[in-house]
């Protein structure tokens, strides 16, 4: 066990139900509006009425609260756990553990593992491997067989065994005809088509996005037109059939425009963006570390991107290589708006977790993709003290709007099931192989220090992560 | 010659701004106009004293004792041998990394190849791979000095050296001057090192190609974009064009190689557009019949052999800049 979690204990959703009296705490509820300091009781895993009126064991645990922040689980829609097939890069476990580090209760399983999660056994499979997991592992399913883009899968008996949605994330379904069949087979079901928006014959080949960092490193673009044609075609067919749309990791401010126009008229379309697509920019690829909402260093490739010499150190890190690629600054501050204004519904990871030796390879040959369960709040929180976002605008993204896509509830009220994050807002931490859980450290986040610090985590009223908080005994984190 | 004056530091021919602040050559993006002009006096020294009968270059044996890797994981006849000339006139010995037949077609990674050349006691590598950014990794996986020999479409900074050198002495100087460069811009690492030598070094540059092949160079500071050869042409006080890549004509960016070549093909009638006696290079090897004509690249416009010949001392400059 490292030392950053010398005082951390780990815990499970088979544990018993946790108790605790936070006292002054900053409690938000995003669903409700409810932002006030106030004194948190938990007891046996249920929020109870904490103040001068409530009747509270004797023997409860009191934690001074002050200064920090407690919100609602947080909710991933979209994470590689890569079991069954590719656990060098992570478990279902570890990836669960992870989750509860970075203040997750829920994580949505993508199913382009090997084999794939095209069938009901699969499903349930990754499902009995989660039972004593950290946080609640959902399923999302396979859209085809094989994820071969030419029949669909079974969905009714997959999502009879959970299945919360399906996709071939990784690639778009080939044909129009076969994201309308899709559609019209998953609406009885009441669950969405999760679609990864590229064009192969626009995108095929390309390492980042296009512009000029793309011309100056001499690396072939990735259009925007590769995500907007898919999301212009899904978009029809969602309207034609009526069917669900979910346009997960949106790259572009063209796209993101698409979706907030069919909102406009009612279309059944949700979508949401990743991390590092708002707060991370593509003049990483070239060695650049500014976020977004930074004003760009005059001498830095995100003001000057064909004289400033690139930084030998950073530049081409197969960390930076992720689909859709990072995007340019413009397009980035334009999914931050999205954020704020709704039309983006969820803030969702792509936690794609790979091992060294599919990262630290030449920039074509790396495997796509960044972990990020352990850093999504921290960049929302530091997107939050640059004043992008508010802190109940990105709470809903990353909890109650989320979990309430695949049909789960959050919320901070008295009688309820505690599921909930602690976390200290003014508190930095160092992104490093000994702070991160994940058993992989694909990042470029790696070295830096970031806001937001999650002090406690608790799942289904379980204390899933605790950062010292409570104390105790539990699981190390390795 | 009076005597008693206190002995005044020699300046070192070598390095006269002071010592080489770079270990690597990258690209020439991290290099100052001094240090460019530098490089390009250097070369000029190496060359004079190759073609001499005086003695070894001004730093003798820069590289004696030591061994210097040649990784091509790319193709290159004239590239590898004119590094592999250099480093044996500045005293290296040359290790050849043929790909065919090493560890490299077994799956090896290119780190841990680097790794056992730097292990067998290589201590300078130059390498060309398909993989922009390439040179880099090597340089972060291991600790040898790296010498980019050409990667994917970034950069070939060696090349931009000696046709930087070649320019000068042809048109006395860049300052000033006008080259265009024509052909696929967009997939050429010899495009981007020139660009960035010769606005450096004060020229202007711009490229004219089909529309897939010069887009987004217009947002480089220095470059226009021509939308056809006329207008790139005119008044040019130079003119490079680019091999075009036959797989890539091929997979679009124009319809046919006949076409590319009825468009953008240069002929010596075609040169009459630049300003008078305007020269031609081109980085090789060269595509008769597609991107100029036989008659144009052995016309007295051509600097194709002079390009070739400035190779190895521009890289004999190179190994003794950086040599320890």
């Amino acid at each position: 066990m490292s030392e950053a979690f010398a005082n951390a204990r780990f815990g499970s959703l088979t544990d018993p139900p946790t108790s605790f009296l936070l006292t002054g705490v900053r409690v938000i509820d995003p669903s409700n509006g409810h932002d006030a300091v106030a004194d948190l009781a938990v007891i046996d895993g249920r929020i109870v009425d904490g103040g001068a009126g409530g009747d509270l064991p004797r023997d409860v645990q009191r934690i001074d609260g002050r200064g920090f922040v407690a919100g609602p689980g947080l909710c991933d829609l979209h994470a590689h756990l890569r079991q069954p097939g590719r656990a060098a890069g992570e478990t279902v476990a570890s990836g669960a553990r992870a989750a509860a580090h970075g203040g997750y209760t829920t994580v949505c399983a993508m199913p382009n593992t090997d084999p794939p999660l095209d069938e009901a056994a699969r499903v349930a499979h990754v499902s009995g491997l989660a039972r004593d997991a950290a946080v609640r592992v959902r399923v999302i399913g396979a859209a085809s067989r094989g994820r071969a883009g030419q029949e669909l899968v079974d969905a009714a008996e997959m999502s009879a065994e959970g299945a919360v949605g399906f996709s071939d994330d990784g690639a778009s379904l080939p044909t129009a005809g076969l994201v309308r069949a899709a559609l019209l087979a998953l609406a009885p079901l009441g669950v969405p088509l999760v679609e990864h928006a590229e064009d192969p014959s626009l995108a095929d080949g390309a390492l980042m996005r296009s512009g000029p960092i793309a011309t100056r490193l001499g690396l072939a673009g990735w259009p925007p037109s590769a995500e907007l044609t898919i999301v212009e075609r899904d978009i029809a067919l969602a309207e034609e059939t009526g069917g669900r749309l979910h346009l997960t990791h949106l790259s572009t401010a063209t796209a993101l425009q698409a979706v907030r126009r069919a909102k406009d008229r009612g279309v059944r379309v949700t979508c949401d963006v990743t991390p590092h697509h708002v707060a991370l920019t593509d003049a990483w690829v070239g060695g650049d570390r500014a976020f977004s909402w930074q004003e760009p260093d005059p001498a830095g490739l995100g003001a000057d991107p064909f004289g400033t010499p690139l930084d030998p150190q950073l530049a081409y890190d197969g960390s930076c290589l992720v689909n859709p690629p990072l995007t340019t600054r413009p397009d980035a501050l334009a999914l931050l708006d999205g954020v704020a204004d709704g039309t983006v519904d969820a803030i969702a990871t792509d936690h794609a977790p790979h091992p060294p030796e599919h990262k630290a390879v030449e920039f074509a040959a790396a495997a796509p993709g960044m972990i990020g369960l352990e850093t999504a709040l921290s960049l929302g929180l530091a997107a939050v003290q640059a004043g992008c976002l508010t802190l109940a605008q990105l709470l809903g993204a990353l909890s109650h709007r989320a979990a309430a896509l695949i049909g789960e509830e959050r919320g901070m009220a008295i009688g309820a099931t505690a599921d909930l994050v602690v976390f200290d807002m003014s508190a930095q931490w160092t992104v490093s192989r000994e702070t991160l859980v994940s058993r992989s450290t694909n990042t470029p986040l790696l070295g830096m220090s970031l806001p937001g610090v999650v002090r406690l985590t608790v799942a289904n009223g379980r204390a899933t992560y605790d950062g010292g908080l409570l104390g105790g005994e539990g699981t190390a984190p390795h | 010659m009076t005597g008693g004056a206190a002995p005044q530091p020699v300046a070192d021919p070598l390095h006269p701004l002071g010592p080489w602040p770079h270990r690597h050559l990258f690209d020439v993006d991290h290099l100052s106009r001094e240090q460019l002009e530098v490089c390009l006096d250097l070369a000029v020294e190496m060359r004079e004293r190759r073609g001499g009968d005086q003695p070894p270059g001004p730093s003798p044996g820069a590289l004696a004792g030591q061994t210097v890797g040649l990784a091509f994981y790319e193709g290159s006849t004239r590239t590898r041998v004119s590094f592999e000339l250099a480093a044996r006139e500045m005293g290296a010995t040359t290790v050849d990394l043929a790909v065919a037949g090493s560890s490299v077609g077994k799956g090896e990674s290119l780190a841990d190849t680097l790794r056992t050349l730097e292990r067998t006691g290589v201590t300078t590598v130059v390498l060309r791979h398909s993989a922009a950014g390439a040179p880099y990794l090597a340089a972060r996986m291991t600790g040898l000095r790296i010498v980019n020999g050409g990667d994917g479409a970034h950069a070939h900074p060696t090349q931009a050296l000696l046709d930087a050198l070649t320019l000068r002495e042809a048109l006395g100087g860049l300052a000033g001057k006008r080259v265009a460069i024509v052909g696929d811009v967009a997939h050429s690492r010899v495009a981007r090192s020139n660009i960035h030598a010769l606005t450096r070094l004060g020229a202007s540059v711009r490229v004219g190609g089909p529309p897939a092949w010069v887009r987004g160079f217009e947002l480089w500071p220095g470059v226009s974009v021509s939308g056809t050869l006329a207008e790139a042409l005119r008044d040019a006080d130079a003119v490079m064009t680019l091999r075009v890549q036959l797989e890539r004509a091929a997979a679009g960016g124009v319809a046919s190689l006949r076409e590319y070549s009825s468009i953008w093909g240069l002929t010596e009638e075609r040169m009459e557009l630049a300003a008078p006696g305007a020269p031609l290079l081109h980085p090789g090897p060269t595509n008769e019949g597609v991107e100029l004509t036989a008659e144009l690249a052995s016309s007295e416009r051509s600097l194709i052999g002079r390009q070739v010949r400035n190779g190895v001392p521009v890289r004999m400059a190179v190994f003794s800049l950086l040599a320890p």
